[in-house]
């Protein structure tokens, strides 16, 4: 499913300053049984919410939308319920210093900006965000820039990726115009390589 | 001539289907299914009228929620998952290994042991745990269920060049150094994101002494260093393991793969983007205290650390908040941590060589009062093949249960998952809060300090048992 073509968002951000967070923690696997790829917003942090305070349980930033995190941010399990559950709770952007390698993909595909800024950044964002909660935080994905307050940053994102976002672009359709190229190298791969053709499990070998 | 290349660049540059400007388009030779991961994406290829494109390079394996006490799976949304993944396997054509099937078992257990997996392949799936599959020279690597999709659609994956890690063990191997302890200490060496945005290659003279079983153990847990993959070039280990699996080349075909096996190694002067070295010589069985598994510390003469013993103020925070977690007071020894759950199995350690090492120190030792062992073969293979040694019988004797092949209390997804108060000793990959109970405190070890730790009732190595290490 392709998401909304994703521009420039403006938002209020709410501030999780802990390092490895993994993606069990942001959807406990209990959640991962489900056939559905919406409705997790009840999973989100489901271990966390409730305890002594805990930054998303602050009611008045319910509708944030930007989550300023710390290091390796989604670190762990493949799991995409984890940007499900981020995405469906209200979040449009996580801004950390840096992220788990599949999660920042996962969160690209499905339209949540994971944007990784220097640890002094970062911490500038939290300060301002923390003291004023009403601080209008704007990802821009056409200038690659993030703007909150004082704070102008420019970051990196995978220019594929952004292409997609900015378009609102299915990736599967985009690669199938390379079917040509796909057919072409399925011709020459090696005629060892294993296939699970009928018998090949039963120890006939693939011959 | 051309430039020298790492492993990791030739098995990159031979599946590369189209170049871009900022990343390839690549050609994934087998692509691992199960059923948590997978609904989604079968669900988004027929909404769009998609076909799979290579149900030939698929297999589906049920293993994630199954259970391994029973055939009967009683939890409803666990039964509607393996139900759902057996009708999309069915609809589309795609081998599928059920709970029950003698072949059954975790997926990163099963596709080597069937021989799925050789040297120069690009594996992807589902988990994270993926990276397993590096230990034959593939490059392996876990995604999510978008990419799950755009495999089953395209048998192709649109990816940036990674960048490169050489990890050398050199030393010499201390007898009660376990595969598992030597991936622990290079974790709590680099940390738990020390290798965020690389692939790693094992190197050195040790590895090379390291069996295939073994050297899945450590690139299993490659991505608990923040690597999406790691892997090992092929040697004579490699090829032997696969000579003779049912879907490993037969006759002049394996004379070919073997030829192409050979030429796939690091050229002599390729240069890494970075490089690490372990020294073996001194190692101890490593054990986890916190709750992220770059958090460890040597079972000989650990300690839990101080979290002002750190530099790093989000360290400190971070270890702070895993001894709030764990229960855990700086200063205290290791071996004084008691235990009362011991899990043995998972991709990371369920293999035949992690139950052997078990089973001998289990071997005329009873599992101590108050403390509940549970021994998940990775496989049901590796359970016929236990159960043809008489490992299970071992096993029983001490008061362990004997169970099916599974995920199991890995990731608490099935019924094994652990209702109250609990403190484990896991031979599994992840220590995370709650991740095997919504109170249980899990620390991480190898086979063998798992056994050891379920006799004594608190961690403990082989060598700290009354008649040591036999």
């Amino acid at each position: 499913m392709t998401p909304p073509p994703l521009t420039v968002h403006t938002g209020r951000a709410v501030v999780l300053a802990r390092d490895d967070v993994d993606t069990d923690q942001i959807t406990p696997a209990q959640f991962c049984k489900r056939l559905t790829k919406h409705g997790y917003e009840d999973a989100l942090f489901a271990g966390w919410r409730g305890q002594p305070g805990f930054p998303l349980d602050q009611p008045h930033l319910r509708d944030a939308s930007v989550l300023v995190a710390g290091n390796n941010f989604g670190t762990g399990s493949s799991r995409e319920h984890a940007v499900w559950a981020l995405r469906d709770w209200g979040f449009v952007a996580v801004i950390a210093i840096s992220f788990g390698d599949i999660f920042r993909r996962n969160a690209l595909k499905n339209g949540l900006l994971a944007i990784s800024l220097p640890e002094a950044d970062v911490a500038a964002l939290s300060k301002a965000a923390e003291t004023d909660p009403d601080l209008p935080v704007t990802v821009d994905l056409e200038e690659c820039e993030v703007r909150a307050g004082e704070l102008r940053r420019r970051f990196d994102v995978d220019s594929h990726a952004r292409y997609l976002l900015l378009n609102g672009l299915d990736d599967i359709a985009l690669t199938e115009q390379q079917d040509e190229d796909i057919s072409r190298y399925e011709r020459g791969r090696k005629p060892w390589l294993p296939s699970l053709r009928p018998g090949c499990l039963s120890g006939r070998g693939a011959s | 001539m051309s430039a020298p290349r790492t492993i990791i660049d030739k098995v990159w540059d031979d599946h590369v289907v189209r170049s871009g400007d900022a990343s390839d388009l690549l050609y994934i030779d087998l692509h691992l299914v199960h059923e948590v991961t997978s609904p989604q994406a079968f669900d988004g290829i027929e909404h769009q009228g998609r076909a799979v494109r290579r149900p030939d390079l698929t297999l589906a394996v049920e293993d994630h929620n199954v259970p391994t006490d029973s055939l009967l799976i009683r939890d409803a949304m666990s039964k509607a998952q393996v139900q759902q993944l057996r009708a999309n396997c069915e609809r589309h054509g795609i081998e599928h290994l059920a709970h029950g099937d003698g072949r059954q078992g975790v997926v990163h257990v099963v596709a080597p042991e069937l021989g799925l997996v050789q040297p120069g392949m690009t594996v992807v799936c589902g988990d994270s745990h993926t990276s397993t599959h590096g230990a034959l020279g593939a490059l392996a690597f876990g995604v999510g269920t978008s990419d799950v999709e755009h495999v089953l659609a395209t048998q192709t994956l649109s990816l940036a060049r990674p960048r490169t890690m050489a990890v050398e063990f050199t030393g010499a191997l201390p007898p009660d150094v376990s595969p598992k302890d030597l991936v622990m200490a290079l974790i709590a060496q680099i940390g738990a994101n020390g290798a965020h945005g690389h692939v790693l290659e094992y190197r050195g003279p040790v590895i090379r002494q390291i069996s295939m079983e073994g050297r899945m153990s450590i690139c299993n847990m490659t991505v608990e260093a923040g690597a999406r993959a790691g892997l090992v070039a092929p040697d004579e280990i490699t090829e032997d393991y696969l000579a003779g699996r049912p879907a490993a080349p037969t006759g002049a075909q394996w004379d070919d793969a073997v030829a192409a096996w050979r030429e796939l190694r690091t050229d002599e002067g390729a240069r890494f983007d970075r490089t690490v070295v372990v020294d073996t010589s001194e190692l101890t069985p490593f054990v986890t205290w916190g709750t992220n598994p770059g958090q460890a510390a040597p079972l000989g003469d650990g300690v839990v650390p101080d979290p002002d013993s750190f530099s790093e103020p989000g360290e400190q925070a971070a270890a702070r908040r895993a001894l709030a977690y764990m229960g855990l007071e700086p200063g205290t020894r290791m071996r004084d941590i008691p235990i009362d759950t011991v899990f043995l199995g998972s991709c990371t350690n369920g293999r035949i060589e992690d139950l052997r090492a078990a089973a001998a120190v289990l071997d005329g030792r009873k599992v101590a009062p108050g403390v509940r062992m549970i021994v998940v073969p990775g496989s049901m293979q590796v359970r016929a093949q236990a159960e043809r040694e008489g490992l299970d019988e071992v096993f029983t004797a001490a008061g362990a249960q004997w169970r099916l092949a599974g995920c199991s209390m890995c990731l608490g997804m099935n019924n094994d998952r652990l209702g109250g108060p609990a403190r484990v000793a896991s031979t599994s990959n992840r220590n995370y809060e709650r991740r095997q109970g919504d109170h249980a405190r899990t620390h991480l070890v190898s086979p063998s300090t798992a056994a050891a730790t379920a006799v004594a009732g608190h961690l403990a190595s082989p060598r700290d048992l009354i008649g040591g290490d036999r």
